[in-house]
């Protein structure tokens, strides 16, 4: 079977997927669903450039997620002025203090030649470094979070239209990436792996304790929304002509009663608000994958995976493979801070509590291996199956126990036992699937396509 | 107040908060290194699933625990859970052992990248991770029994007439203690005995090994055995040190991993090494200094901050610089291990 009649098959019966579940369940969790696999689908894009072009093993995937969701909450939210003006200069002298310091350790290290005098003049510069930074930082810490901690407490970000956060998102984890790249890239594989890893868990801890930038564990609520609210919606005279040409009159041709009117208003607000996100991020994933396409067939893509398959061979060519690990890893991270940003966007609340390394990171993995790494396509259906299933693995399962009844009791121990722990069988699936894929169809779904260039 | 007497209530103080806390974590790190380091000396590769290894370890034990407490079965002063350990580590080894025959030794017969190894290891992650949570729940477990203290605090002070106490809980001893043990029990068996000697040949030079008649797959399934019994072990003993949560173990990871790279990965003493430095930095550094120094410090001087260098939220953060610093300055680690 050719790619594209697998690509259209496998997309087909992931609609129909979709479409079962929108009569089964209700449209609003067809498209709550569809739209998480959407942002997914970005995310695994991101990783496939990284994994599947070029042979990096990142598993600090969440690190560029939750920054584009910081960026999110630092663009669109209304600037704190109080909180600027108490804590602003504080803040600024600490952070010019950072720059001095890190400019004088960089002319000691240039200038001075190797010696103790070397090692002494640098200790003594970190370490006064550190206390004028640190006397600044807590002196304007301490004064931000002390603004009206129940509401703010935090800086606020530049009031700018949340959209706008999709792209600096996207340019915040690129250079986030460089900073990564500049630690880690060189390593071997595992150790990459580790290292990113890492930094991905301290990248989360900042955010979690750093309450002046985004309030920590207390969240942000109350993002600002690129579509219109349901609540407006229903007040809006547009939409309830729609929806009354949409349901039109009952089956006897008599007008609807109120109560029925009310309730499909609510439930088409509802549908209406997703189908906003889903069409703005159908453009994101289809703009990526026109560039990712591009950028896998063109010359520069065959080099990536000259690279990925024989370093050796790649760097007797002429080829500098750290610089290129280095820039496809910003590409890849830069494509994976889009789609934090727009998760931030859909949730529209940032809660850094919510990052763990098993759903930002490893999930995307699965997406990404199950779909074929090294095909664009092969991400994006990946990421469908895998979220689906995420999601649907507990309704399942508790349908599945629901007809158990036969042999088990409602009120027996095992049952009720059963019935708590069913959300975590997505995690025993989602395991089996990966250990599956990989033993039997290594190449995923969709495997990448041999080059007819060679 | 006389001097000695705040020289000797700092010393407390320092031995109570970090050197006690840090010698039985670093024990707990040092435990699981040892298994990561173990697979990644013979089969090459490093293993994600580790962590879930010694919380599925650690669940059995509690499993079983529970079952003898019903029974009425107790060890007295001792916690139950070491009668339980010994079964535990046996289904836990079998788990391992069984997850080896049936998804990693495929890609070693293919002869695999280490990666695949790696992602197929994120594989086993995710089920072990589903299971734990599936079998025990996801709620915080305390399985601890006996004596609690071995000495008090208040009575410490009683005793002393000092100012600062020091509490020595029965667990931190029993860490120290079972760590020596196993550790003095491998190194014995990886210097002294055949099987031994075989894994050290395996993990040095694998084709020269395999010309002089070694079983990979018996080096292989012995190293499985080893990396589970210690991996639940170190689970354990984390548990009743502190409680289990099954989520906790996962981030345990990346310390373990930072353990072991920066004793020197596939050197089972560096792992110890790499244990108790990164269980050391990551106390220490999280300190607050400032009683400590009031107590030195000969006057009246106190200091105006905590002298905290980094708050407690920000212990990954500590594991991971050392992991850093010993890659930048000096990749074989400590110890000098595999060659990057």
């Amino acid at each position: 079977m050719t790619n594209s009649k697998r690509a259209l098959i496998s997309f087909s019966i992931m609609a129909l997927m979709l479409i079962m579940v929108g009569y089964g369940q209700s449209w609003n969790v067809a498209l709550a669903i569809f739209n998480l696999c959407l942002i997914s689908a970005v995310m695994s894009m991101g990783l496939n450039m990284q994994w599947g072009y070029a042979g990096l093993f990142n598993a600090g995937v969440m690190a560029s997620t939750a920054i584009g969701g910081l960026t999110a909450v630092l663009i669109s939210y209304s600037p704190v002025s109080k909180a600027w003006s108490v804590g602003g200069s504080s803040l600024s002298a600490a952070l010019v203090s950072l720059l001095l310091t890190i400019i004088a350790s960089v002319v000691i290290w240039k200038k001075i030649p190797k010696s103790s005098k070397r090692t002494w003049s640098m200790t003594a510069v970190l370490l006064l470094g550190y206390g004028f930074i640190r006397f600044f930082y807590e002196q304007g810490t301490y004064a931000i979070e002390a603004v009206d901690p129940a509401k703010t407490g935090f800086l606020g970000g530049l009031g700018l239209p949340i959209l706008f956060s999709w792209l600096a998102g996207g340019v915040a984890a690129a250079g986030l990436a460089w900073l990564i790249g500049r630690i880690a890239l060189g390593l071997r594989s595992d150790y990459f792996a580790i290292a990113t890893l890492g930094i991905s868990e301290i990248m989360i801890s900042i955010l979690k304790n750093e309450d002046w930038l985004s309030r920590g564990v207390k969240n942000v609520t109350g993002l600002k929304r690129p579509v219109p609210y349901e609540v407006d919606l229903q007040q809006t005279e547009w939409f309830i002509n729609l929806v009354n040409w949409f349901y039109g009159t009952a089956d006897d041709g008599s007008a609807l009663s109120a109560d029925v009117m009310r309730e499909a208003l609510q439930l088409s607000a509802g549908v209406f608000v997703k189908l906003c996100y889903s069409v703005l991020f159908v453009a994101v994933v289809l703009i990526i994958l026109g560039f990712a396409t591009r950028a896998l067939n063109s010359p520069w893509g065959r080099m990536m995976r000259a690279i990925r398959d024989n370093e050796t061979a790649a760097s007797a060519m002429g080829k500098d493979i750290t610089s290129r690990h280095r820039q496809v890893f910003i590409i890849g991270s830069a494509v994976i801070g889009i789609s934090g940003a727009m998760l931030t966007t859909l949730d529209g609340q940032f809660t850094p509590g919510s990052y763990i390394p098993l759903r930002f990171t490893f999930l995307i993995w699965v997406m990404v291996i199950i779909g074929g790494s090294g095909n664009n396509l092969g991400s994006i259906i990946g990421a469908f199956i895998t979220w689906f299933v995420w999601i649907e693995a507990e309704p399942a399962s508790l349908w599945l126990l629901s007809n158990l009844d036969l042999f088990l009791d409602e009120t027996s121990p095992l049952k009720l036992h059963l019935q708590d722990v069913a959300p975590h069988m997505r995690m025993v699936l989602m395991g089996l699937i990966l250990v599956l894929v990989l033993r039997f169809s290594p190449k995923g779904i969709l495997p990448e396509k041999a080059p007819d260039h060679y | 107040m006389d001097y000695s007497t705040d020289l000797l209530n700092a010393l407390v103080l320092i031995t109570n908060y970090v050197l006690i806390p840090s010698i039985s974590y670093g024990s707990q790190l040092a435990l699981g290194a040892v298994g990561v380091t173990l697979v990644f000396g013979i089969l090459r590769f490093a293993n994600f699933a580790h962590g879930e290894v010694m919380s599925f370890g650690t669940m059995a034990t509690i499993f079983i625990t529970w079952w003898f407490q019903s029974m009425g079965i107790s060890m007295g002063a001792l916690p139950t859970a070491l009668l339980a350990l010994p079964f535990a580590i046996l289904i836990t080894a079998l788990l391992v052992v069984a997850i080896d025959k049936s998804i990693f030794s495929f890609y070693r017969i293919n002869k695999s990248r280490p990666v695949t190894f790696v992602v197929a290891s994120v594989g086993v992650m995710f089920m072990l991770n589903g299971l734990v949570r599936i079998l025990i729940g996801t709620d915080e477990i305390i399985f601890r029994d006996g004596q609690k203290f071995l000495i008090k605090a208040g009575a410490f002070k009683k005793m002393t007439g000092l100012s600062e106490g020091l509490a020595l809980k029965q667990t931190q001893v029993l860490t120290f203690v079972l760590a020596v043990i196993a550790v003095l029990a491998l190194l014995w068996f990886l210097q002294r005995t055949r099987t031994g000697k075989a894994m050290r040949a395996f993990s040095d030079n694998e084709d020269l090994a395999l010309l002089s008649g070694i079983n990979p797959e018996r080096v292989v399934l012995v190293t499985w055995i080893i990396a589970a019994s210690l991996a639940t072990l170190a689970g354990v003993l984390y548990g009743l040190d502190k409680s289990f949560k099954p989520l906790v173990y996962f981030h345990l990871l990346l310390p373990i991993f930072a353990a072991a790279i920066v004793g020197g990965i596939g050197q089972p003493l560096g792992a110890i090494l790499g244990g108790y430095v990164v269980a050391f930095s990551e106390i220490s550094a999280t300190y607050a200094f400032k009683k400590f120094i009031k107590y030195i410090y000969p006057g009246d001087f106190v200091p105006e901050g905590m002298l905290q260098f980094l708050t407690t939220e920000y212990k990954f953060a500590v594991s991971f610089l050392i992991l850093v610093l010993v890659l930048l300055v000096r990749p074989t680690g400590i110890l000098r291990g595999k060659v990057l």
